[in-house]
């Protein structure tokens, strides 16, 4: 469905948009963002100007961007979401080259102004393009075997890039947000099914191939999954991190030890306590209360881009919305997991709350997708 | 490209499905992580929050303050001193070479010290306090104090350390401490966990070594916040460790001190032991060492010089030592005879001034002989040939048996260390130990104390404090532990005939106070404090037949080495013994020129309770006395002097 087709009239224009803004979802990301503040202030040891002041001002820089963003058309973004997608392409391949080796990987660029992770940018530019392209395929070749190549290859390039650095956190969420678009776009169970299927075949060849010469994955990946697998088989080296940050969650009990009262954080148990790791901290001085608490904030975000979707009958804004609410979800869900020990310990900050700017910036772009798609949605 | 609106109500509808699924997916992913959060927080909340506390919580033992040791009357043997020093913590000292420069300009830091100290601060964690100087002034400390500002790191400290006022007197009794070796850690079975405690000290010698346990007292605890390096972030709480037990001592410091003195420089030791109790009022070896030189962990030059010393004074002689008790055992073989009816105090023997038996000739110390001896004669003068006699008659088994009734030839369960046995040899032990036939030459040898026999100054008090009294007399050391009195054990009767003794008892008196005696030039003029005793001379080679042809060297002419050892032993007041004493100088010369003047000394001292008035020696004496004391050393005491208070 084209802009074309319904009436310029009926969509908000100048400063009436921003009765059209949802307000609600606003409040929620503010909501968390505060929680990030309070969690930052409290690892500093009471230090306001260590890690939470800096994340206030990206916070307002952010906020100011998802505005703009917002009062953009929903239409322009579509239009240049080709463009986005080669920027982001691009700037993977010069981060190959160029970019900063940070804990063993090449992750960031380096551009002047701001320390850029071209593969947060790609998560958003990704949804952008496979939202794009579905709106502009004919819905009945949705799921024709040639068309569904199209979205995969959309994927899976970018995928292979960031597996390259190497990075096989961001490379999985990559290929499960663009999997929640092309699922939400109504492609057949079918190639689901093939694409599961296939997982499990990749997953027993890494495990296969480990120990020879044409292994897959890096040593220090491996030793994760081990760590994952088992924390306690070696309490003082990998599985270290694992195994305090659940002491750490786990002590906190219902209502957590108080704010500022958190022995695991403050005695510097914990490892990278101020970004992979904040979630701890909260569980550890606020307890099942707050860190329950946190979710259910994540879980309303959810729900009111779910239902932002499904109120728009433009399919991109749709399809967008739900890409970047995916995208949401596997940040914090992968997060959460990873220091309640279900899953492994993969470079995934908590959204809004870890200490950082990249994820943070692309956060507030996604947002400001979904409240211009939600502004501008036909009526 | 335009789309039917059937197609777009179509796609509308399956997008929303689609959602929900999806929406339907994450919400049980949300559903799961609840629930984990759920079993970690609130069903295993107290295991996690135990290992936090496990994390968290670090126990560190406070050192507890080591007990007193106190002679008699309260007199401090073995105290606590503060003790000064400085420490350096590299994190805030920075560049710690420099800073250690600085610091060796305003107090005294050897260039080897400051090497030890720069590899021990980089050896550990950059937050742990290294110890650079101990021990330091008032003043010194100050210094460092003032200098703050240029010695950043550098902090003065305080602790306790054992210190020693009475420095060389009781060095042997109380010994001294030291730090926990391996090989201690290896030798006790629970090592108590404060022993862990860097720079802690035990019991190396002595009293200090064998009342360990009770001195050392029990750790106290401190709980303390540690971060995931070590360091300490504050105290949580503390529970203060129990000092160690105060011990009193038998010992009089005062007499110690004197004895301590009396005997100077010579190898020689000394008992003085109360007849009644048997309380040790004094145990004293000569040459000594400053303990405090220990506790300070001594030099190799000074540890060599004192092992090289060839007069032992590492060596506590009066309980280690075990020499031929000579003529002092005299008291022994007479005992026997005359418990056994052998002889009776008038038994004559005539000395020619030689012994034959057994194919030699065995000789008497005077060339001429004695002419006929009786017992008191022969105690009186010391005449060989008259034990040789007896000795024969009883059998050396009677007086190996009469020398442990006495005393001899046991180790006394005393605090002290390596405590000798000594020895009273008879058949068996010739056969066992040695494979041979005790022969009729072994007899004569042992009748005079010499041969085989061993004793030790201490069993030598004890058999004349049983003399004395007729009593079993066991030696004590320790007067009270924690305030806890030690029992006086019983001293028994003996069951030796009192005609029997009381012949002994006539000799020891005459060899005092009759003009033959051997120990005349010994007298007490004061008829209070007479003294009866018993000279001893000890040979530590064997004269040769021909040496004795060509006439024996004087024992001045002798290496010092090869000389006899002196031995005295005597009670006082002789009509009712409060006090036994035994002297032995090693390779001192004879009992009656060395030893029975020392002990004639001691006893005054400790019967006056300080030095006595010149009255109480002989006339002819007086001068010679004074000048000799003049010229003694003694430590300055508190309070008036008192004699030593014994049970009368």
């Amino acid at each position: 469905m084209s802009y074309l087709e319904y009436s310029v009239k009926r969509v908000p224009s100048g400063l009436r948009k921003v009765l059209h803004v949802n307000w609600a979802l606003v409040v929620l990301l503010v909501a968390v963002s505060c929680v990030g503040f309070l969690m930052l202030y409290s690892v500093a040891g009471g230090r306001l100007s260590v890690w939470a002041e800096p994340q206030m001002k990206r916070f307002a820089a952010g906020l100011v961007l998802m505005f703009v963003i917002a009062f953009v058309p929903i239409w322009f973004w579509r239009n240049i979401a080709g463009l986005g997608y080669g920027v982001a392409l691009v700037l993977l391949v010069a981060v190959e080259f160029v970019g900063d080796v940070g804990m063993g990987a090449q992750r960031w660029l380096d551009l002047g102004v701001i320390r850029l992770q071209p593969s947060e940018l790609m998560k958003v530019t990704l949804v952008m393009l496979l939202a794009a392209y579905y709106d502009w395929l004919d819905v009945k070749k949705t799921s024709r075997p040639l068309w569904v190549l199209v979205p995969l290859a959309i994927i899976l390039v970018p995928t292979a890039l960031v597996l390259q650095q190497p990075d096989l956190g961001t490379a999985l969420l990559l290929m499960l947000g663009g999997g929640a678009v092309i699922l939400a776009a109504g492609v057949h169970w079918a190639y689901f099914a093939g694409v599961i299927g296939l997982g499990v075949g990749a997953v027993s060849a890494v495990f296969l191939s480990r120990g020879t010469p044409w292994q897959v994955l890096q040593d220090y990946q491996y030793r994760r999954i081990d760590t994952f697998l088992d924390p306690g088989s070696d309490p003082l080296g990998a599985g270290y991190h694992i195994s305090q940050a659940k002491i750490a969650l786990g002590s906190g009990g219902w209502t957590g030890r108080g704010f500022m009262q958190g022995t695991q954080s403050r005695l510097n148990f914990l490892p990278e306590k101020h970004t992979d790791f904040i979630f701890t901290t909260l569980a550890e001085e606020f307890g099942f209360v707050g860190a329950f608490s946190l979710l259910a904030l994540y879980a309303l975000i959810i729900v009111f881009c779910i239902a932002s979707a499904m109120s728009t009958k433009d399919r991109f804004a749709s399809l967008l919305t739900l890409g970047i609410a995916a995208n949401f979800f596997l940040y914090f869900a992968v997060n959460m997991a990873m220091v309640m020990g279900l899953a492994p310990v993969v470079g995934v900050p908590l959204p809004l709350v870890s200490y950082g700017g990249s994820a943070m910036l692309v956060l507030m772009i996604g947002f400001g997708l979904v409240q211009s798609a939600h502004i501008h949605r036909p009526r | 490209m335009r789309r039917s609106p059937r197609d777009t109500e179509e796609s509308v509808r399956r997008i929303n499905r689609r959602a929900l699924v999806l929406g339907g997916t994450m919400a049980s992913v949300i559903g799961v992580l609840g629930l984990r959060m759920r079993q970690m927080q609130v069903e295993q909340a107290d295991q996690f929050r135990l290992l936090a506390e496990e994390n968290r919580v670090a126990i560190r033992l406070v050192p507890p303050a080591r007990g007193l040791v106190l002679d008699r009357s309260g007199v401090l043997l073995a105290g606590n001193e503060q003790n000064y020093r400085v420490v350096i913590t590299r994190e805030d000292a920075g560049d710690v070479e420099a800073v250690l420069n600085r610091l060796a300009q305003i107090i005294p830091l050897a260039p080897e010290e400051i090497e030890r100290t720069l590899r021990e601060v980089r050896r550990r964690s950059p937050f742990v306090p290294i110890i650079v100087a101990d021990r330091l002034q008032w003043e010194e400390l100050a210094r460092v104090a003032v200098n703050a500002p240029a010695l950043p790191g550098v902090t003065p400290e305080m602790g306790l350390s054992r210190h020693y006022p009475l420095v060389e007197d009781f060095a042997h009794v109380v010994g001294y401490v030291g730090p926990v070796s391996e090989n201690d850690l290896a030798q006790i079975e629970d090592p108590d966990p404060v022993l862990q405690i860097p720079k802690f000290q035990i019991g190396k010698v002595g009293v200090e070594r064998r009342l360990e346990e009770p001195l050392r007292g029990e750790a106290g605890s401190r709980r303390i916040e540690v971060n995931v390096v070590g360091r300490v972030m504050r105290e949580l709480d503390r529970r203060e460790g129990v000092p160690g037990a105060e011990v009193r001592l038998t010992v009089d410091a005062r007499l110690q001190n004197y004895v301590q003195a009396r005997l100077g420089e010579d190898s020689a030791s000394a008992v003085v032991m109360d007849t009644a109790t048997g309380d040790l009022l004094a145990i004293a070896s000569a040459p000594s060492y400053d303990p405090n030189l220990f506790v300070r962990g001594i030099s190799a030059t000074d540890y060599r010089a004192l092992l090289e010393n060839e007069r032992r004074p590492l060596s506590n002689k009066s309980v280690q030592g075990a020499y031929p008790p000579g003529s002092t055992f005299k008291m022994v073989t007479a005992l026997a005879a005359l418990e056994a009816g052998a002889i009776t105090p008038e038994t004559t023997v005539r000395c020619p001034g030689h012994y034959d038996a057994g194919g030699r000739r065995f000789h008497c110390w005077k060339r001429g002989g004695h002419g006929a001896v009786d017992l008191n004669r022969s105690l009186a003068e010391s005449c060989d040939v008259y034990y040789y006699d007896i000795a024969q008659r009883v059998g050396i088994d009677v007086i190996a048996a009469m020398a442990v009734r006495l005393g001899l030839g046991q180790r006394y369960d005393l605090p002290l260390s390596a405590i000798a046995e000594g020895l009273n040899p008879n058949r068996a032990w010739k056969r066992e130990r040695r494979g041979q036939e005790w022969r009729i030459g072994d007899t004569i040898n042992a009748s005079i104390g010499q041969g085989y026999v061993l004793s030790s100054p201490l069993q030598l008090a004890v058999m004349t404090a049983r003399l004395a009294t007729g009593r079993s007399v066991m030696p004590r050391l320790v007067q009270s532990v924690g305030g806890v009195e030690t029992p006086v054990p019983d001293a028994a009767p003996l069951g030796l005939s009192n005609a029997a003794l009381a012949a002994i008892r006539r000799g020891m008196e005459a060899v005092t106070n009759t003009r033959t005696g051997t120990a005349w030039s010994s007298r007490v003029d004061d008829p209070a404090l007479r003294i009866a005793g018993k000279t001893g001379t000890s040979q530590v080679r064997n004269i040769s037949a021909a040496e004795r042809a060509r006439g024996v060297i004087s024992n001045d002419q002798l290496p010092w080495n090869r000389r006899d050892h002196a031995l005295y032993v005597s009670y006082a007041p002789q009509q009712a013994p409060r006090i036994a004493v035994s002297v032995v100088v090693e390779h001192g010369g004879g009992g009656s020129a060395v030893a029975a003047p020392i002990a004639r000394d001691i006893t005054l001292f400790a019967l006056h309770g300080g030095l006595p008035p010149l009255s109480a020696y002989p006339a002819s004496q007086r001068t010679r006395i004074d000048n000799e004391r003049r010229a003694l050393q003694l430590r300055e005491f508190e309070g008036p002097d008192s004699p030593v208070r014994t049970r009368a």
